[in-house]
C-alpha cells in the first residue's frame, strides 16, 4: 500500500539518509549478533548419540514397566486401607453443558453469589423464585444413593463395616475452593432465603451432621463436584481404615452390601459399580502404564537393534565413524 | 485538499496565466504541497482499523470473536481470542503509525523548502508548499526543480538550460532544455513581473516526455513542447539560474502522478500458505461437519435420556438443532490449527531476516559508505529460490566508468603493468602510477602506471605526439574553465571523456573550442588549431573524423572509429603496422577492452575545397541527403595512415564475473537486458565470463521482420537439436554432454545425488556439464518481434537453453515484457537488478527488484525490494540470506503446522468421549497463551537464528541453493507430513491418558480421572513434547535458543502455578477453577510416568526416521554438516572459479556510447556562450523549433566557413 514515491528521498538526492555526520553510523556495527556469528550448539542426529538413547530408553522403560505391572498386580490383597469406590458409565460428566453449570463464587461462600447464583447454573438456577444452593446441573445430580458394608459371619449379627466419610477430597478442595456462606453459628440460617436443588432429597446444610463436614463443604459434594474426564469413572465414596483390631482390613468372608436406592440411572442406560481396592505407590490397580512401559521399552531397544544393522550395512563410509557431537 | 481533488470534474485542459493569482485560483489547482501520508491524529483509529480488517484472517478472527458471544455455541471464552486479536492489531497499528510519521515528516521537509518566487515585482522567498500554478519562480545551479515549470529564461544564451533527470529516469547524462525565444529575453525580473502570458495545455498526467500546449502572450501563439518543460525532480546543472512559470504543481506535476501505488508482492510461499490455509479451513469444516453430526446422533440416543440431569438448553429443541450448533462451537475450538499467530509470527521473522540483511557488513560498500538494505520485508524466503536473474549493464555490472588502459602507438603497445615479472617486492600491489606534475592542467584522478609511454612523449616521438594530438582534437567534448588551470571535460560519452582526460594528461591538453576553432595546449605552448568539419559519429558508420587546419596551414583529417570498420579504409603501406596492431588489438579484446583504431590522412587544400563543395551540396539535397552526406564522408576517409589503437576499460564492478560464476553455479539463469548496443553488451559478457569463447556457439539474432526472426530463432533451436551434423566444430562427445547436463539435472531434482560421498572434484565435474554452452543474443528490435504471442514460446524455449541471453538495445518496456515472459511460463522465481530508471519496469515486474544503490539515480533503489551498491553482494544476498530465509520459513512453517495440530486435534478425539459437546480438553488460559507464549518464542528464536551450515559453505557449494529452487523444503508433501505428524502426535496426546486414567487412583485413593487433572496431564504433556520437537528441528543453538526454550518451558510451569494458586481463585473465583490442581495432579508419578510415556512415543519415531534418513539419504546440508563436523578439510576454495584465461576473440565495438548530433551542435555555436550583444541578433533568426534552427545554422554555417565568425564568441 506505500507508495512508491517517498518525499524524503527526493530531498537528500544522493544516496538516500546520508546526510553529513551521520555517514558513520551506517556502517554496520560488527557484532556477533548482527553478524549471525552467535557462538552455537549444532547438534546432529549421529549413531554415536541415536543408538545409545534408543538403547537406554529400552533398559530403562522396561524394568519401569515390569516393576509398574507387578505393583498393581499385587493390589488386590485386602491389606492397609481398603477404599470404596462408587462407579458411574454412560454418564457425561464431561459434558460442556454439564462442566460449566456450577457457580464456584456462590460454592465459595460468596453472599451474593449465594442469593443470585451465575446464569451459567440455567435451568437450576432458581426455583420457585428462590435462588439454588447449591446451583446448576453438576449439584443437582449429586449421587445420593448410601451404601453400606456388612460382614456377615455365621455366629453373631452382621458386623457394620466402620466407614469413614472424612478425607475422601483434596485438601484445597475443601479448605480452599468449598466454603459455606458466612453467617451465624447456624448453618441453615446461612442458608436462608434459598432453596434445594431440584433432585435433592434435602436442603445442602443437612447433607451430613457433623458441622465440619456439611453445607458445601460436605465432602461427598466436593467429590462429585470435582467432574470426571470421562463417561465411566468411578469416585471415592468412603475409607476403610486398617484398625488393630481387624486382620486383615476386610478379612475374607461373606459380605453384605446395602444399597439405598435414590439414584436412578437406567434412563440413559447408565451402570453402577461398587469397587473396593487398595492403593500403592502408584495409586489403584492400572495395568495399562506397565504394559505401556515393557512395550515401548522393547520397541526401543528393538528399534536401537534395527538402526545399529541400518547404520552398520549403509553408512556412508568413513562419515560417521569418528563423529561425535 | 485531497477532498477537494475527487469533488473536481476531470481537467480537460488547464489554463494558467502568469503573474495573476487571482485568476489562477478560480481554478482551484491543487498547490504545491505534497502529501504522502495517509493519516492524521483523528482518521488514525478509524481508517487504520478499517484496513486492518479489510484482511481476511483478521475479520475471520473477528467473525470468531462475535460467535463466542452467543452462549449457546460459546465454547470458550471470548477473551482466548480476543488477547491474540488485539495483540495483532496493535502491533500492526504501532507499525503503521510510526511509518506515517515519519511520512509526515518528509512530506513536511519537502514542502518547506526554500525557493525564490517572483510576488509583486520582487523575488521573495516561499515555501514549496505555497508555490501556486501561475508563480514564477527563479531556480539557481544545482537545486530542485520545485514544480513542473515552463522554462522562460537562463543565465545561459538563447535561452538554454541543462538539467539532470536521474530522478525521473536514471539518465545521468544531462539534457539540454530551451527556452522559446520570446520569452529568453526576459532576464531580469522587471520584464518578468510584467509578463502576463497565458498557457494552455494539457491536463496533467504521468507521460513524462510528453508536452503539448500553447503560450499565448501578446496577441501570439507560441507553441509549447516537453522541451520548453523543467519537471519536478530534475536538478539544474551548469545553469547559473533560471526562471520558470509554473504549470502543475504538487500532486499534479508529472513526478507525483507517476508514482503510482506500488504492486504489492507476495511470495510464493505466501501463496502456498494461504491455499494451505484455505485447505485447513475445509479441512476444519470436515471435523466440525463430523463432530456436529456426532452430537446430533448422541443428543438423539444419549442426550434426550439423559435430559434427567442434563436437560436441553432452552432454545434447544432437536437434535438436529443441537448439532448445528456444536459445528459452530467446534470452529470456534478447532480454529487454532490457524492461529493468528501465524501471520504475526511469518512477519517477524521476515523483519528479523530483513534485519540481518541491513546489518550485513559484508554488503556494506565501504566507497560509498551504504550498507544493503531490504526495502521490502516480506519477500526474504523469496530469495532463496531465485532462478532467473534478469541484470542491467550499464551500473549494475559495469561501473559506467571508462579508463584508458592501454594503448598501440605505431606498433608499439604501452599499458602494460609490470606488478609481478618486474617488480616482484610487493606482490599484488601495483607499484606507484607515473607522475604527472610536469603537467600543471593534468587530470590528478588519472592513473597510468606505464612509464615508457610518458618517456614516448617526453622524448619527443613523432607518431605518440600524433596520437595524442589526435585524442585533443578528434571528439565532441566541451570545456569548462572557472578558474585558470581548473579545466572540466563534459563529454557525451564516458569513453571520450576518457581519451580526452588521457590526452590531457599525456601534455596534450584540449584547452578550448569556438565553433570554429580548437585551442590545444600541446606539452605547454597553445596551439590554435581551425576546426573545418566534424564528420560526426552515427551508428553505421561507427567512426567520426575533424578536419582541422593547423598553424601551418597544413589540412589533416583525424578519424577514430570501429577496427572492423577503420582497418579496411586504411592506406595500403600501412599493411606491416596493421599487422601489429591487428595482434594487439586482438589482445585488447581478450582483455575485454573496448578497442578504437586512430587515423589520419593529409588532405591538400584544392582538395578540400572541392570536398567541402561537394558535401555542401549533399547536404541541402532535399531526398535522401543522410545517404549522401554518408557517401561524401566515405570518400575522404579512405586511404588514411594508421596512428594506433586505443584500448579502454569499461570498468566491471568489482567481483562480477566471480558473482556470475557462483550464481551460475547455483543453477541460476543470468540473462542481461541492456539499452547498450549489441557490441558493447556482448564485450560485457565477455569480459564478465558470461560468454565464453569455448562456448559452442553463441546465437545472434538481429532480424528486422517477423519471419527473419523466427527463422533465426528455428535455426538456433535447429542447430541445437542438430548439432552434431551441422556444426563443423561441434566435438563427437557434445550429445553426451547434453545427455549428462539432463541427466544430472533430473537427479539433482530428486535429491539423490549427495549419497555418494560428498568430494568436490565429482561436484564440480557435475556443476560443469550442468553450465551449458549455449548463448543468445537478441536485438532490441528483433525481441519485440520475439515478444508477440505467436512466438513467445519459441523464443522462451530457445532462450532457456542457453546458458546466457543478452538482450540488447531493449527499451524498459520490453525489459519489463521478457521478464514477465519468463515469470508466465516458467513459474520460476525472477529477480531484476539495476540501477536506473530504465530499470524499473523490470524491477516492479519481477518477483523480487534489487536496485543499485549509491548512484545518482534512485529511481531503481525507490521501486526496488532490495538495494545495495555493488553487484557483487547478490550472491551474498541469494546464497547466503535468502538461502537461511527460505530455510528457516520453512521450518518454521513445518514446526508450526505441526504444533497447531498436535494442539488441536486433541479436542477431535475427547469429542467422541464427552458427548460431542465441544468440550475442551485443556483449560481456557492454556488455549489462549499455548499460541502467544508457551510455544511462540522458541520457534521464532528458530525462525530466525537457525542455520544449516555455515555462510562460507553456502558460498563454497552453490549447489545448496537448489531445494530452495525445486521447492523441496516446504511444499504440499512436507505440509502433509507435518499435519500427519501432528495428529499422531494429538492421538497419543489423548489415549495415552485415556488408558492410564480410565482406572487409574491417585496415590490417596482419590480419583485421578478428574476433568482438570486430566486436562494438565494433556497440556504438560503437550508441552514437553513439542518442546521436545522444536528441539531436534533447532539446528543452530544460539543462547537466545537455549533461553527461549528452556524459558518456554519454566514459564509454562510458572504460569500453571500461578493460574491454579489460591491467590488469583480468591479474586476471581469462576475465572480460576482450577485451583489447587496443579499441586496436587503434578505431585503424582502416575501423571508423571503418563508424560514421559507420552513425549517418548511422541519423539521416537521421528528420531528414528530423521536418523534413517540422514543415513540412508542425506541432503547436501546434511553432508556438509557432517564434513564440517569431521573436519576434514576440503580444498574447495578454488573450486568455484572456473578458468579466467581465456584465448581473445576479436570483438571490436565502437566504444562510443553517445548519440548523433553533437557534432552538428559544436559546429553551430549554439551550445557556447555569447556575449549578450550578439544575443539579439541571434535569436531574432531563431525558429521555434529548436532542432530545425539547428539544422539550419549548421547548413548556412558550412555554407560560408568563414561566416560565422562575425558573432563574437567567448569560450
Amino acid at each position: 500500500m506505500a507508495m512508491n514515491y517517498n518525499a524524503k528521498d527526493e530531498v537528500d538526492g544522493g544516496p538516500p539518509g546520508a546526510p553529513g555526520g551521520a555517514a558513520k553510523n551506517r556502517r554496520p556495527d560488527n557484532t556477533a549478533f548482527k553478524q549471525q556469528r552467535l557462538p552455537a550448539w549444532q547438534p546432529i542426529l549421529t549413531a554415536g548419540t541415536v543408538l545409545p538413547t534408543f538403547f537406554i530408553i529400552g533398559l530403562i522403560f522396561i524394568p519401569i514397566g515390569i516393576g509398574i505391572f507387578v505393583t498393581s498386580n499385587n493390589i488386590r490383597e485386602i491389606e492397609g486401607n481398603v477404599f470404596m469406590y462408587y462407579g458411574l458409565s454412560n454418564f457425561y460428566q464431561n459434558h460442556r453443558r454439564y462442566v460449566k453449570s456450577r457457580d464456584d463464587s456462590q460454592l465459595n461462600g460468596d453472599p451474593s453469589a449465594l442469593l443470585n447464583p451465575s446464569k451459567e447454573c440455567e435451568p437450576y438456577r432458581r426455583n420457585e423464585d428462590k435462588p439454588i444452593a447449591p446451583c446448576g446441573a453438576i449439584a443437582n445430580s449429586m449421587f445420593n444413593d448410601t451404601l453400606e458394608l456388612f460382614l456377615i459371619s455365621n455366629d453373631s449379627a452382621p458386623y457394620a463395616i466402620p466407614l469413614k466419610k472424612k478425607g475422601i477430597a483434596w485438601w484445597t478442595d475443601k479448605n480452599v475452593k468449598f466454603r459455606n456462606p458466612p453467617g451465624g453459628e447456624n448453618l441453615e440460617e446461612r442458608f436462608k432465603g434459598t432453596t434445594k436443588p431440584v433432585n435433592w432429597l434435602k436442603p445442602v446444610y443437612l447433607l451430613d451432621s457433623e458441622k465440619d463436614n456439611n453445607g458445601f463443604i460436605n465432602e461427598d459434594f466436593i467429590v462429585w463436584m470435582r467432574t470426571a474426564a470421562l463417561p465411566t469413572f468411578r469416585k471415592l465414596y468412603r475409607l476403610i481404615e486398617r484398625t488393630e483390631d481387624l486382620h486383615p482390613t476386610l478379612p475374607a468372608g461373606r459380605y453384605y452390601l446395602n444399597i439405598t436406592y435414590n439414584y436412578p440411572v437406567h434412563s440413559f442406560d447408565g451402570r453402577k459399580r461398587m469397587i473396593l481396592s487398595t492403593i500403592s505407590w502408584m495409586g489403584g490397580k492400572n495395568p495399562f502404564l506397565g504394559i505401556a512401559y515393557i512395550t515401548i521399552g522393547s520397541i526401543s531397544f528393538l528399534l536401537g537393534v534395527v538402526l545399529l544393522v541400518i547404520n552398520h550395512k549403509y553408512r556412508n563410509s568413513g562419515n560417521t565413524a569418528d563423529i561425535t557431537i | 485538499m485531497a477532498l477537494c481533488a475527487k469533488k473536481r470534474p476531470p481537467e480537460e485542459e488547464r489554463r494558467a496565466r502568469a503573474n495573476d493569482r487571482e485568476y489562477n485560483e478560480k481554478f482551484q489547482y491543487a498547490s504545491n504541497c505534497i502529501k504522502t501520508s495517509k493519516y492524521n491524529i483523528l482518521t488514525f483509529l478509524p481508517v487504520n482499523l478499517f484496513e486492518q480488517f479489510q484482511e481476511v484472517a483478521n475479520t475471520y478472527f473477528l467473525f470468531l470473536l462475535i460467535l463466542q458471544l452467543i452462549p449457546q455455541i460459546s465454547s470458550l471464552s471470548w477473551f482466548t481470542t480476543i488477547v491474540p486479536l488485539v495483540l495483532v492489531l496493535t502491533i500492526t497499528a504501532v507499525k503503521d503509525a510510526t511509518d506515517d510519521y515519519f511520512r509526515h515528516k518528509s512530506d513536511n521537509q519537502v514542502n518547506n523548502r526554500q525557493s525564490q518566487v517572483l510576488i509583486n515585482g520582487t523575488l521573495q522567498q516561499e515555501q514549496w508548499m505555497n508555490v501556486c500554478v501561475g508563480d514564477i519562480i527563479k531556480l539557481e545551479n544545482n537545486q530542485f526543480v520545485a514544480a513542473d515549470l515552463l522554462l522562460l529564461s537562463s543565465s545561459e544564451p538563447h535561452g538554454l538550460c541543462y538539467i539532470e533527470t536521474a530522478e525521473l529516469d536514471g539518465e545521468t547524462n544531462m539534457k539540454v532544455r530551451q527556452a522559446i525565444p520570446v520569452t529568453s529575453e526576459l532576464g531580469d525580473i522587471s520584464k518578468l513581473a510584467k509578463f502576463d502570458g497565458e498557457v494552455i495545455c494539457e491536463p496533467p498526467n504521468n507521460k513524462l516526455d510528453k508536452f503539448s500546449g500553447t503560450l499565448y502572450w501578446k496577441e501570439n501563439k507560441f507553441p509549447l513542447s516537453n522541451q520548453n518543460m523543467l519537471l519536478r525532480g530534475c536538478v539544474l546543472r551548469n545553469t547559473e539560474w533560471c526562471f520558470g512559470l509554473v504549470i502543475f504543481a504538487g500532486p499534479d506535476t508529472k513526478l507525483m502522478q507517476n508514482s503510482g501505488r506500488t504492486k504489492f508482492k507476495r511470495t510464493s510461499i505466501d501463496r502456498l500458505m494461504n491455499t494451505l490455509v484455505l485447505w485447513i479451513f475445509g479441512f476444519l469444516a470436515c471435523m466440525g461437519v463430523i463432530l456436529a453430526i456426532g452430537n446430533a446422533i448422541w443428543e438423539h440416543e444419549v442426550g434426550t435420556h439423559f435430559q434427567v440431569y442434563l436437560p436441553w438448553d432452552e432454545a434447544v429443541d432437536s437434535a438436529f438443532f443441537s448439532g448445528f450448533l456444536s459445528f459452530w462451537s467446534y470452529i470456534i475450538i478447532l480454529n487454532t490449527v490457524v492461529p493468528i499467530s501465524l501471520y504475526v509470527s511469518v512477519e517477524v521473522i521476515r523483519l528479523g531476516h530483513s534485519y540481518f540483511i541491513n546489518w550485513d557488513k559484508k554488503m556494506f560498500c565501504m566507497k560509498k559508505r551504504t550498507p544493503a538494505e531490504a526495502r521490502t520485508t516480506t519477500l526474504n524466503e523469496e530469495l532463496g529460490q531465485v532462478e532467473y536473474i534478469f541484470s542491467d549493464k550499464t551500473g549494475t555490472l559495469t561501473q559506467n566508468i571508462m579508463v584508458f588502459n592501454k594503448c598501440s602507438i605505431n606498433g608499439h603497445s604501452y599499458g602494460d603493468v609490470f606488478d609481478v615479472l618486474g617488480q616482484k617486492a610487493e606482490l599484488g600491489e601495483r607499484p606507484e602510477p607515473i607522475d604527472f606534475s610536469f603537467n600543471p592542467l593534468a587530470d590528478k584522478k588519472f592513473l597510468f602506471w606505464d612509464p615508457s609511454l610518458l618517456e614516448s612523449v617526453k622524448i619527443g616521438n613523432p607518431h605518440t605526439h600524433e596520437f595524442f594530438r589526435l585524442l585533443s582534437l578528434c571528439h565532441t567534448v566541451m570545456s569548462e574553465e572557472k578558474n585558470e588551470g581548473e579545466l572540466y571535460y563534459k563529454a557525451q560519452s564516458p569513453d571520450e571523456g576518457a581519451l580526452v582526460t588521457a590526452a590531457r594528461n599525456f601534455g596534450f591538453v584540449f584547452r578550448s573550442r569556438t565553433p570554429k576553432t580548437i585551442t590545444v595546449h600541446e606539452m605547454g605552448t597553445a596551439i590554435t588549431y581551425q576546426l573545418l568539419a566534424i564528420l560526426d559519429f552515427n551508428n553505421i558508420r561507427k567512426r567520426m573524423s575533424v578536419i582541422v587546419r593547423n598553424p601551418e596551414g597544413k589540412i589533416r583529417l583525424y578519424c577514430k572509429g570501429a577496427d572492423t570498420i577503420l582497418l579496411d579504409r586504411l592506406h595500403h603501406s600501412n599493411q606491416e603496422l596493421l599487422n601489429t596492431t591487428t595482434d594487439h588489438l586482438n589482445e585488447y579484446a581478450g582483455e575485454g577492452l573496448r578497442t578504437l583504431v586512430l587515423a589520419y590522412k593529409d588532405l591538400d587544400e584544392e582538395y578540400y575545397e572541392e570536398w567541402a563543395e561537394r558535401r555542401l551540396r549533399a547536404s541541402l539535397a532535399q531526398d535522401s541527403r543522410e545517404d549522401r552526406l554518408a557517401s561524401v564522408y566515405e570518400e575522404v576517409e579512405s586511404d588514411m595512415m594508421l596512428l594506433g589503437a586505443t584500448a579502454i576499460e569499461d570498468k566491471l564492478q568489482q567481483g562480477v564475473p566471480e558473482t556470475i560464476a557462483l550464481l551460475t553455479l547455483a543453477n541460476i539463469k543470468i540473462w542481461v537486458l541492456t539499452g547498450d548496443k549489441q557490441e558493447t553488451a556482448v564485450n560485457i559478457g565477455y569480459s564478465c565470463k558470461m560468454l565464453t569463447d569455448d562456448m559452442t556457439e553463441v546465437f545472434i539474432v538481429t532480424g528486422h521482420t517477423v519471419l527473419e526472426v523466427r527463422e533465426e530463432l528455428r535455426s538456433a533451436g535447429g542447430r541445437r537439436e542438430a548439432l552434431p551434423v551441422r556444426s563443423p566444430h561441434s566435438c563427437p562427445e557434445r550429445p553426451k554432454a547434453r545427455e549428462k547436463m539432463m541427466d544430472s539435472s533430473r537427479t539433482v531434482g530428486n535429491g539423490f545425488t549427495y549419497q555418494e560421498k560428498l568430494c568436490s572434484s565429482r561436484l564440480t565435474s557435475v556443476l560443469e556439464a550442468v553450465a551449458g554452452e549455449y548463448a543468445l543474443v537478441i536485438n532490441g528490435h528483433s525481441l519485440a518481434h520475439a515478444l508477440e504471442a505467436d512466438m513467445e514460446l519459441e523464443f522462451l524455449e530457445t532462450a532457456c537453453a542457453c546458458k546466457a541471453v543478452i538482450c540488447c538495445r531493449v527499451t524498459p518496456l520490453q525489459k519489463a515484457q521478457v521478464v514477465e515472459l519468463v515469470k508466465k511460463y516458467k513459474k520460476a522465481v525472477t529477480l531484476a537488478i539495476g540501477d536506473g530508471a530504465n530499470d524499473v519496469s523490470m524491477i516492479k515486474t519481477a518477483h523480487i527488484g534489487v536496485g543499485i544503490s549509491g548512484q545518482e539515480g534512485i529511481q531503481a533503489v525507490l521501486a526496488s525490494d532490495y538495494s545495495f551498491s555493488q553487484f557483487k553482494f547478490l550472491q551474498r544476498l541469494l546464497l547466503v540470506h535468502g538461502r537461511w530465509s527460505y530455510l528457516r520459513m520453512c521450518k518454521f512453517l513445518c514446526y508450526f503446522f505441526y504444533k497447531n495440530f498436535a494442539f488441536t486435534m486433541v479436542h477431535f478425539w475427547f469429542g467422541f468421549f464427552c458427548g460431542f459437546s465441544a468440550q475442551t480438553v485443556y483449560d481456557q488460559y492454556f488455549i489462549t497463551l499455548y499460541n502467544i507464549v508457551y510455544t511462540s518464542l522458541p520457534v521464532l528464536a528458530m525462525g530466525v537464528f537457525d542455520q544449516d551450515v555455515p555462510e562460507q559453505r553456502s558460498m563454497e557449494y552453490p549447489k545448496l541453493y537448489e531445494p530452495g529452487q525445486l521447492n523441496l523444503l516446504f511444499n504440499k508433501r512436507e505440509f502433509f507430513i507435518c499435519i500427519a505428524q501432528g495428529i499422531y502426535t494429538s492421538v497419543l496426546m489423548f489415549f495415552i491418558p485415556y488408558g492410564v486414567f480410565a482406572e487409574a487412583t491417585r496415590d490417596d485413593g482419590t480419583q485421578l480421572a478428574d476433568y482438570q487433572s486430566f486436562a494438565v496431564t494433556v497440556a504438560t504433556s503437550l508441552v514437553i513434547v513439542v518442546s521436545m520437537q522444536i528441539g531436534l528441528d533447532t539446528g543452530y543453538w544460539t543462547a537466545i535458543n537455549h533461553f527461549f526454550i528452556w524459558g518456554s518451558l519454566a514459564v509454562y510451569f510458572a504460569i500453571l502455578f500461578a493460574m491454579h494458586s489460591k491467590g488469583l481463585f480468591d479474586m476471581f473465583p469462576n475465572q480460576f477453577r482450577f485451583v489447587g490442581n496443579a499441586q496436587n495432579t503434578l505431585a503424582q508419578p502416575t501423571v508423571w510416568l503418563t508424560i514421559v510415556l507420552t513425549t517418548v512415543v511422541c519423539i521416537m519415531p521421528v528420531v528414528a526416521f530423521r536418523f534413517l534418513k540422514l543415513n540412508l539419504k542425506p541432503d547436501l546440508s546434511d553432508t556438509v554438516r557432517y564434513t564440517q563436523l569431521v573436519r576434514k578439510k576440503q580444498k574447495a576454495q578454488h573450486r568455484c572459479m572456473r578458468r579466467v584465461g581465456r584465448t581473445g576473440s576479436r570483438r571490436s565495438g565502437y566504444a562510443f556510447s553517445h548519440q548523433e548530433g553533437f557534432g552538428e551542435l559544436i559546429m553551430s555555436g549554439k551550445n557556447m556562450r555569447l556575449s549578450s550583444l550578439a544575443l539579439s541578433s541571434f535569436t531574432a533568426r531563431s525558429s521555434s523549433s529548436w532542432i530545425e534552427s539547428l539544422r539550419r545554422k549548421k547548413s548556412d554555417s558550412a555554407s560560408s566557413p568563414s561566416g560565422g565568425a562575425d558573432k563574437p564568441l567567448k569560450g
